[in-house]
């Protein structure tokens, strides 16, 4: 066969299976539909009257401003939980990186422990962590860091693990190659390498960890995500708004934060 | 006693492929030998083989003495240091300066502590900037290493083994990636080590005119034997056809002009994109 002929096939045969995979999505979202019995025209009136009440009840008033300490104090003790979470995720995560990555694995034993480790930690949600850590731990803060914690160190391995093999491999060869030990390797080839990028995933993660942190506060009872139920919980609609409100603010903040420091090390 | 011994080495991937069987060869010191051969060979594995970044499945290496695929890892790490090599793709950590670069090559000399703090005496960090002059890289000497040409890196990636003060270079088709001017500044610097400092240099080629111009001894492989070990002088177009096997006839073409036991320089490019 000519090779322009193959590829037209191979071009229809991609057409054809790229409409049927539309055509499965489409019935498969109206199965579910009817499954769930989900009702278009409620979903949209029940959208409108939500709406309705943010705007009637649910907004900031003069005298919900008092609480503003209090919610700064909760927030900055969520912000520090999220990010000490972060860091010491961080600190676990690189350790096993380094061991789980093809580049820099001790032996294929300790490398598949490792990164089966970081896949477990990884596929259980930050808030199903919560929920299992509540059993041994309560409520409380140290629940919460836990949920963060272990979650984070789940995908900072597995980012660190992809950055170090993407980024190091060449080097650790030559140098390995000139008589380097491997703390020398990890040293001056994979740090140098990798650490800019890892940095990033680290700025990135403490974002995360900040949302994620209120709902978990939500569920640990500890932090800003308490404080809101308990205003929330209490009919004080203007105090909760005013939480989300600062939580989307700092939120903001934070991005624009990292993303500067991102300029700065990539 | 020869400087290299290659005995009968062997070496088997995963139960399947044979990459190398029973090479057998010796190196003297300050010798220029290339190695040529069609692609997948086995250029590659044996040059690792020599210094045991592939363990060797069977045979001997022996190198000042020292029997390599035996060596426990301590006793490997010293002998590695006197053995530099240069790759391809240069192999340098990108976001260290050229200096840096070239220093990781005293690393093989340190305990673990000097060499994770990075200490280096005032004589390597004198010796690291006199070679990287004499490599014609006075200007970069604190340049990033992305910041430069492919023929720049390549002689970073030299002066990195040549700080290692070695005995021999490993080099892994260092000009592969470069034009043909920065391939010619290379192999130029490289026939100078082994000439004037008396290292010996095993290069893997693909170009066979490079390898004519500049070896003193060329080792033809395919299918992981040698099939060829002599002078540039005894290759001939009938033996560019026993190494490179149905590949071969587009680069007897371009040797035409060659007559036997004459060192004489073929276009360059044509060789090249002959042979890759
Ligand atoms: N890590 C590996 N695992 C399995 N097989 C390998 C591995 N490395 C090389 N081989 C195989 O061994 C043979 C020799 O490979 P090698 O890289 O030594 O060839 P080469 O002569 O250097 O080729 P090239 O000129 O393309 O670099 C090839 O068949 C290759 O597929
Ligand atoms: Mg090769």
């Amino acid at each position: 066969m000519q090779p322009v002929e193959q590829t037209n096939l191979f071009f229809r045969q991609r057409r054809w299976s790229s409409l049927l995979g539309f055509v499965l999505i489409g019935l498969l979202s109206l199965g579910s539909a009817w499954l769930t019995e989900f009702d278009s025209v409620r979903a949209v009136t029940s959208f409108l009257k939500a709406l309705n009440w943010l705007f009637t009840r649910f907004h900031p008033t003069v005298e919900s401003l008092a609480k503003l300490p209090k919610i700064g104090e909760k927030m900055a003790e969520t912000i520090l939980m999220a990010i000490t979470a972060t860091m010491m995720a961080a600190g676990i995560s690189m350790v096993l990186a380094i061991i789980g990555s093809q580049t820099t694995r001790v032996n294929s034993f300790f490398g598949t422990i490792s990164r089966g480790l970081a896949s477990v930690l990884r596929n259980v949600p930050v808030i199903g962590w919560a929920l299992i850590l509540q059993f041994s731990f309560g409520q409380g803060m140290i629940t919460g860091l836990l949920a963060l914690l272990f979650g984070t160190t789940g995908y900072l391995t597995r980012a660190f693990i992809e950055t170090i093999d993407g980024s190091s491999d060449s080097s650790v060869e030559a140098l390995r190659a000139s008589g380097a030990n491997y703390l020398h390797v990890i040293r001056h080839a994979v740090l140098p390498s990798s650490l800019p990028q890892m940095m990033s995933w680290i700025l990135y993660m403490i974002e995360t960890n900040v949302r994620d942190a209120t709902l978990v506060g939500i569920l640990t009872g500890s932090g800003i995500g308490f404080l809101f139920e308990l205003y929330y919980k209490g009919s004080y609609y203007n105090h909760a708004s005013l939480i989300v409100l600062v939580i989307i603010l700092v939120v903001i903040g934070i991005e624009t934060l990292s993303n500067q420091i991102r300029r700065i090390i990539l | 006693m020869e400087l290299l011994e290659i005995r009968d080495v062997s070496k088997i991937y995963n139960r399947q492929t044979v990459a190398l069987s029973n090479i057998s060869l010796n190196v003297g010191e300050g010798e220029f030998v290339s190695i040529i051969g069609p692609s997948g060979a086995g250029k590659s594995t044996l040059l690792r083989c020599i210094n045991r970044m592939i363990d060797p499945s069977s045979g001997a290496v022996f190198f000042q003495q020292n029997r390599i695929d035996q060596l426990p890892k301590k006793k490997l790490r010293q002998v590695r240091t006197q053995i530099g090599m240069v790759f391809q793709h240069y192999n340098l950590v990108n976001r260290l300066t050229v200096f840096e670069n070239v220093l990781h090559g005293r690393l093989g000399y340190k305990s673990t502590l000097a060499g994770v703090l990075g200490y280096y005496d005032s004589f390597e960090r004198r010796a690291a900037y006199e070679i990287l002059a004499a490599l014609g890289l006075q200007e970069q000497v604190f340049k990033r290493c992305d910041q430069l040409s492919g023929g720049q890196k390549q002689r970073v990636g030299i002066a990195r083994a040549l700080l290692q003060r070695p005995k021999m270079l490993l080099c892994d088709e260092p000009i592969a990636s470069l034009d043909p001017s920065s391939s010619k500044i290379i192999m130029d610097h490289l026939q100078r080590i082994s000439r004037e400092m008396k290292i010996t240099c095993l290069v893997n080629l693909h170009q066979v005119d490079v390898a004519i111009k500049y070896s003193d001894r060329i080792i033809g492989i395919r299918n992981g034997e040698v099939v060829f070990d002599g002078p540039p002088a005894q290759i001939t177009p009938l033996i560019i056809e026993q190494i490179y096997g149905t590949e071969a006839h587009e680069l007897i073409l371009s040797l035409e002009t060659l007559q036997p036991g004459q060192k004489s320089p073929v276009k360059q490019s044509e060789v090249a994109h002959a042979a890759c």
